[in-house]
C-alpha cells in the first residue's frame, strides 16, 4: 500500500500531545525490549531511536487497544490481530496510566463520538443543534446512528 | 519508515462508517527518460475518506486499498487543471507533489472538497472542544435559570424518584461510558460537564432535572407535565419569561419522562417484581 511518507516524517515532526522516552517491544519473535524517543501526533503514534531525529516508524492509532499490562507497561494491539502487542515500558506507573489515557482518547473515531454524544446533550438541553453554525449538521459522519451500508 | 499498514488496510477497509466515498480520476504522472516532457494520465480510483485519511482502491470491491493520502497538515484547492471538476491535494512542504484528482460532476467535486477540507484531526477537535464549552454553558445557564426550588406537593401525580434538587456542580473526574472510553474531552483540564447525560446507555446514569418553580394554572390545579401551549409571558407565571428558559425545562421533563417510560417498560418485562 502507498503512503505519503514524506507527509508522515513532517508530521513526526509537529510538536507532540505527548512524548517521553520508553522500553518498547515490537510483536516479533526473538524481539526484546529497546529504548525508545516515543511520541503521540494527533492519531499517530511515532517511535524514534533516542538519538535520532527521524522515526524508525508510526503505529495508527486507529481500531486499537490500549491495555494496561504488569507495573509500569501498557501494550497497543489490534482488532484484527489481538495477540500482536506492541510493548511499552514506562519510568513510572503514573506515566504509565497518563499513555494509557492519552492513548485511548487519540483516535479520530472516539473524537467522532464524543462529538455525536455532546451534539446531542446540546440538541436535548437546549432544543438547538450545534452543528448547524459549522454548517456541517447534515454530514453523514456525525449522525447519531451512523447508517450501515 | 515502518508503518503497521496491515491495520492500517484493515481500517480502510472494515465497516465503520466513512465521511465520503466515491469515484474520482487520480491524475498520474509518468516520466519519459527519453522524451523531456511528463505525460498526463488519469486512473479512475474508488476513494474512502475515514477521519484524517484518504484511501484509494483500484475497484470498489477491492479488498485492500491501493494507496493511502495522510492528510493533516494538507490544503485542498480548486485546480485550474485542463480538466473540468479538478481539485487538488496540496501539502506545506514545497517538494512535495500534489494530488489531483477529478470529480464525476460540479456536486461530486464541492462535496469532496468540502469534506476533504474538514477531515484534519485539528478541525474535529476544535469542533468538539466548541461542543464541550457549548454543553458546559447550557448547563450552568439552566441551573442559573431555575427558580428557588420548592419540594412541594405542586407536583403530585408524578413519581420524584430523582429527588436531586439541583443540578451537579461540574465535575472534575471525567465520566467513564461504555466501551471503556472516557469523556473527559481535552487534555487542558476542560472538564466534563456535569450535566451530561447518558441515556442510550442500559442503567446508565441519567442527571435528573432541576425540580420545577411552582406553577399555578389558570384553573388553580397542578399539571404533571407542560402543556405545550403554556405562555411563558403569563404575568403572573412564577416561570422565567424567557422562552429559552422554558423550553429547556420542557426538554428536562421530556428526558425525565422518557426515563420514566423505560423503567416502566423495564419493570413490565420483569413481570412486575
Amino acid at each position: 500500500m502507498r503512503y505519503n511518507e514524506r507527509e508522515l516524517l513532517s508530521l513526526a515532526r509537529q510538536p507532540a500531545e505527548k512524548a517521553a522516552e520508553v522500553l518498547m517491544r515490537v510483536p516479533k519473535k526473538g524481539s526484546v525490549l529497546k529504548k525508545r524517543l516515543v511520541k503521540l501526533v494527533v492519531n499517530f503514534l511515532f517511535y524514534f531511536r533516542t538519538d535520532e531525529a527521524e522515526p524508525i516508524g508510526a503505529l495508527l492509532l486507529e481500531h486499537c487497544r490500549i491495555t494496561k499490562e504488569e507495573e509500569n507497561v501498557f501494550s497497543i494491539s489490534f482488532v484484527e490481530e489481538p495477540e500482536r502487542k506492541y510493548c511499552f515500558e514506562c519510568a513510572s506507573e503514573e506515566q504509565c496510566q497518563e499513555w494509557v489515557e492519552a492513548l485511548k482518547r487519540a483516535s479520530y473515531e472516539f473524537m467522532r463520538r464524543s462529538l455525536i454524544f455532546y451534539r446531542n446533550e446540546i440538541q436535548k438541553m437546549t432544543g438547538k443543534d450545534p452543528l448547524e453554525q459549522f454548517g456541517i449538521s447534515g454530514e453523514a459522519r456525525f449522525q447519531l446512528a451512523a447508517p450501515k451500508h | 519508515m515502518k508503518l503497521n499498514e496491515r491495520s492500517v488496510a484493515h481500517y480502510a477497509t472494515c465497516d465503520s462508517p466513512a465521511d465520503h466515498t466515491g469515484f474520482l480520476r487520480k491524475r498520474v504522472e509518468r516520466h519519459h527518460h527519453h522524451a523531456h516532457h511528463h505525460t498526463t494520465s488519469y486512473q479512475r480510483c474508488w476513494f474512502v475518506l475515514k477521519g484524517n485519511l484518504l484511501f484509494y482502491f483500484e475497484e470498489r470491491e477491492s479488498r485492500e486499498p491501493v494507496g493511502l493520502v495522510v492528510l493533516e497538515g494538507c490544503t485542498v484547492e480548486l485546480c485550474e487543471a485542463a480538466e473540468e471538476f479538478a481539485f487538488a491535494i496540496r501539502f506545506d512542504d514545497a517538494g512535495a507533489r500534489a494530488y489531483v484528482l477529478v470529480a464525476d460532476g460540479q456536486a461530486a467535486m464541492e462535496a469532496w472538497v468540502k469534506a476533504l477540507s474538514r477531515a484534519s484531526f485539528d478541525y474535529m477537535r476544535l469542533v468538539v472542544r466548541e461542543l464541550e464549552k457549548q454543553l458546559e454553558e447550557a448547563c450552568k445557564s439552566l441551573a442559573a435559570c431555575r427558580k428557588s426550588p420548592q419540594r412541594s406537593s405542586s407536583s403530585s401525580g408524578r413519581k420524584r424518584h430523582l429527588s436531586n434538587p439541583a443540578l451537579l456542580p461540574l465535575q472534575e473526574k471525567p465520566v467513564i461510558l461504555e466501551n471503556g472510553y472516557s469523556m473527559s474531552g481535552s487534555s487542558g483540564g476542560g472538564g466534563t460537564p456535569g450535566g451530561a447525560a447518558c441515556p442510550d446507555r442500559d442503567g446508565g446514569y441519567v442527571k435528573p432535572p432541576p425540580l420545577p418553580p411552582r406553577r399555578r394554572s389558570a384553573a388553580g390545579s397542578t399539571t404533571g407535565s407542560p402543556t405545550p401551549g403554556f405562555s411563558p409571558a403569563m404575568p403572573d407565571s412564577p416561570v422565567s419569561p424567557e422562552t429559552a428558559c422554558f423550553s429547556k425545562l420542557h426538554s428536562w421533563y421530556g428526558q425525565e419522562i422518557t426515563v420514566l417510560r423505560r423503567e416502566w417498560q423495564e419493570r413490565q418485562k420483569r413481570g412486575h417484581p
